[in-house]
């Protein structure tokens, strides 16, 4: 396995691919929503706000030289959902696609879940390279010949094509959501998966469209006292019985299927106490918690909130075990990024194969990847500008205040437009994909 | 955030160690500055019911004939006080509508 431990201080990135356009006049329907590597790496899925998936496939590499890294390339592209409208409640339903996951293989396609904000899909990704020709009643163009100029008998015969890929959906998952799905998590089981709104999970069999389980319900009665929502949901990745939800107050719970059919009530929650006097108008809103991921070993899992990243410990309900400052200078800017809204920004987090680091995005098409097991951070730029290939990544630094130092950026001068929400690690290599407004980067480990 | 206190007794830097201690407060105090009417309770219903209604406009064909009709007494019988769904004064047209459809367009990451 190549390069599966560390990532962080000692592993020097460099660009590997761009995608994208390269004008700054972004169509809303280019603005990437999801990425996701599948369970091999080999293939990389895009979802953007325009309804599209656009899929990847790494290369298979020239063994007689390493040193040139596979690049990912173009292998599929279809339009997963559309925008719709809901004519009894009057409202639009937007075709962005909030989440992708690939199904583990089981045979020659490939399966995903692609979601927006009220259907869930199963899209089949198949290859075709061979295509039955010497049809006896058709042309070769699908023309019907006309029977009486049939004289003889033949036997069709497959010949080989260019490789074509299809995409066809295989299930329609509808009507299960009265909120909007936030996340989807398919099981260990590779029978079942979650889909989660901001007010309910509900279960689902892959193989059935018409009928789901709903296993959590926060709603209130009245909903004049609805204080918290939902805001990511996953299952464990070995236990198929367990899952988590996030809320908006920062609390994660941890729910066993095998306790009762609905799991309102959760089995652990975790929750950091809050220091009362440091309590102020933003605590609420900045303690939202917009992604949670467990590790790949099963033993812990992440969580992100608007300023920091926490790894929690599956056995420890009452603290974190570790706590990583993403973007602390943005602290004194909460003012600002209430009024802009940039304080609802809901940044994901990602581990690398080994669970040894963590990587994250912030504004300015800034990223950090934080090693645990070395205790060292960095930040790195996701910039038109590094785009020679190969070229090394350089750490960048934030001057919160005082004496700005050369190399440095002063915290006014970030550009909060540009946000990287949205980041993959490869399940096995140290190869990152990272999603700014409308493109798509991919970062590789520096082979010497 | 873990911090120690002062133990300096002039007031002054003392109110600035404190400033510097929870940055979120001076943040709080400015917003509040500017919206003097702001809610304590940020997190509460109304943010979240807002957040649960994202984006999309009504269009309610009744009110957009009454206010086409320009009736200015509105006597409807009202069947029940939504107050949860918060509702603006505006009463969308077929024009404020974005168009709704779907990409033709190939995404430009393909390309």
């Amino acid at each position: 396995m190549a390069g599966a431990g560390g990532g962080g201080n000692d592993v020097q990135w460099c660009f590997s691919q761009v995608k994208g356009a390269i004008d700054d006049d972004v169509a809303e329907a280019d603005i990437i929503s999801t990425v996701e590597f599948n369970h091999s790496g080999e293939l990389l899925a895009t979802g953007d706000k325009g309804g599209r998936v656009v899929i990847f496939q790494q290369e298979t590499e020239n063994k007689s030289q390493p040193q040139c890294r596979s690049e990912y390339n173009v292998y599929s592209t279809f339009q997963s959902h559309e925008p719709e409208f809901d004519y009894l409640k009057s409202l639009e339903i937007e075709e962005k696609i909030n989440k992708i996951r690939w199904l583990p293989q089981k045979n020659a396609a490939q399966f995903l879940l692609s979601t927006n904000d009220k259907t869930i899909k199963l899209w089949k990704i198949s290859e075709r390279d061979k295509r039955p020709e010497g049809y006896n009643l058709k042309e070769e163009d699908g023309r019907y010949r006309d029977a009486a100029t049939i004289t003889t008998l033949r036997v069709p015969v497959f010949r080989p094509m260019d490789l074509m890929v299809e995409a066809s959906p295989r299930r329609v998952f509808a009507n299960a959501h009265t909120y909007h799905i936030n996340s989807i998590s398919v099981n260990s089981d590779n029978e079942t998966y979650l889909s989660a709104d901001d007010l309910r999970v509900n279960l689902w069999h892959l193989e059935i469209t018409d009928r789901s389980f709903n296993i959590v319900d926060i709603k209130p009665a009245n909903m004049e006292e609805l204080t918290e929502v939902i805001t990511a949901a996953e299952f464990h990745p070995h236990q198929c019985n367990t899952f988590v939800y996030s809320s908006s107050k920062g609390t994660i719970r941890l729910c066993d299927m095998r306790a009762s059919a609905l799991c309102d009530k959760h089995s652990k929650l975790f929750e950091e106490p809050e220091d009362p006097s440091n309590r102020s108008f933003f605590s609420e809103i900045i303690s939202s918690i917009s992604d949670v991921k467990f590790s790949h070993n099963g033993r812990y899992m992440m969580t992100r909130d608007y300023l920091s990243v926490k790894i929690w410990d599956l056995n420890m309900e009452n603290r974190p075990v570790e706590t990583y400052q993403v973007h602390e200078y943005l602290r004194s800017k909460l003012c600002s990024l209430y009024e802009n809204d940039c304080i609802f920004d809901k940044f994901e987090c990602c581990w690398n194969g080994n669970d040894s680091v963590v990587m994250t995005g912030s504004y300015n098409n800034f990223f950090r990847m934080l090693d645990r097991s070395q205790r060292r951070d960095v930040t790195l730029e996701a910039s038109r500008e590094s785009c020679k290939p190969r070229q090394v990544l350089k750490p960048r630094r934030v001057c919160a205040g005082g004496k700005r130092k050369k190399d440095e950026i002063s915290v006014d001068s970030l550009d909060f437009n540009k946000k990287i929400l949205h980041t993959a690690w490869h399940p096995q290599e140290n190869i990152i994909a990272v999603a700014t407004t409308n493109n798509l980067y991919i970062f590789q480990e520096k082979v010497n | 955030m873990e911090d120690t206190k002062p133990e300096e007794t002039n007031v002054e830097e003392q109110k600035d160690e404190e400033n510097k201690v929870c940055p979120e407060k001076l943040e709080e105090a400015k917003l509040k500055a500017k919206y003097p009417h702001l809610g304590n309770k940020p997190g509460g219903s109304d943010l979240l019911r807002k957040r649960l209604q994202k984006g999309p406009k009504y269009f309610d064909s009744g009110d957009y004939n009454m206010a086409k009709a320009k009736i200015k007494n509105k006597q409807l019988p009202a069947a029940q006080t939504e107050k949860t769904e918060i509702t603006g004064d505006h009463i969308p047209t077929p024009q404020d509508l974005p168009q709704r459809k779907p990409s033709l367009v190939a995404s430009k990451l393909a390309g």
